[in-house]
């Protein structure tokens, strides 16, 4: 897998990949968790970022070959926490889930892309068939 | 990080099923099973106490609704005990608290079971 693209408006990033298995979603979590502690988010806000990362990993778990890596970076600003998540499936689309929630008819498996856009201030889904998945979101800080 | 479940019997022909932890994508399958032997031995009408959890994704909630589902296709309920606020954003921006009782504690969850 190419290494994640540096960026400039950002002071501090850390990498991590994980093994496309369940057991590693915790590891995911707790370490997105530690770099949000960096900013000045809230109790709340870092508890959203936990929920929208293991989400992400959950998806990407879902839909690749259990062989794969999640690769995870993120990048510190001042007041935002960008993070991307990559993987070599063809996950979920996003433009494929409802705004509403879960409906009595709905697919549990779209709660995870749902809750992802409902906690994060902008999130891009990005599907290449040769390259895989790549879902970039983004958390700022209430000023 | 693990998930505990208890599984006890209460009034009547309900069951409570007490869950410490955390739900997620490696846990829930443990809640699963707990919740479908519970079903696959004709106890309908559940109350889920997830007091202790202190953390549930998008797979613990499918679990949750997946046991609903079933219990409805035998005229029970599944009614859920939470007090974190956390967890309870998470039914809430979701439209869970449409489907599911919540309640603040067992005995409110246990009564409107009946």
């Amino acid at each position: 897998m190419n290494p994640l693209p540096v960026t400039d408006e950002f002071y501090g990033r850390v990498d991590v990949a994980i093994p496309a298995k369940a057991e590693w979603v915790a590891v995911a979590r707790l370490t997105v968790a530690a770099v949000a502690s960096r900013l000045q988010f809230s109790v709340e806000d870092i508890e959203d970022v936990k929920l929208a990362i293991a989400e992400a990993c959950t998806n990407s778990i879902q839909h690749g070959a259990p062989s794969d890596t999640i690769a995870i970076a993120c990048e510190v600003g001042n007041d935002e926490l960008r993070i991307t998540v990559r993987d070599r499936g063809q996950g979920l689309r996003l433009e494929s889930v409802g705004e509403t929630g879960f409906k009595e008819d709905g697919r549990t498996e779209e709660l995870g892309v749902f809750l992802i856009r409902a906690l994060m201030d902008s999130v891009e889904y990005r599907v290449d068939a040769r390259e895989g998945t790549e879902l970039v979101m983004i958390k700022r800080v209430l000023a | 990080m693990d998930i505990k479940v208890n599984v006890r019997e209460s009034e009547g022909d309900a069951y409570v099923v007490d869950l410490t932890g955390e739900i997620d994508v490696y846990t829930s399958p443990k809640v699963k099973d707990a919740i479908t032997e519970l079903i696959d031995q004709e106890h309908y009408n559940l109350v889920i106490n997830l007091e202790k959890v202190r953390y549930i994704d998008s797979t613990g909630l499918g679990v949750l609704i997946g046991g609903l589902k079933r219990v409805r296709e035998h005229g029970g309920s599944v009614n859920l005990v939470c007090t974190n606020p956390q967890i309870k954003k998470i039914f809430d921006i979701t439209g869970l608290v449409k489907i599911f009782g919540i309640f603040d504690d067992e005995q409110s969850a246990m009564k409107a079971l009946v």
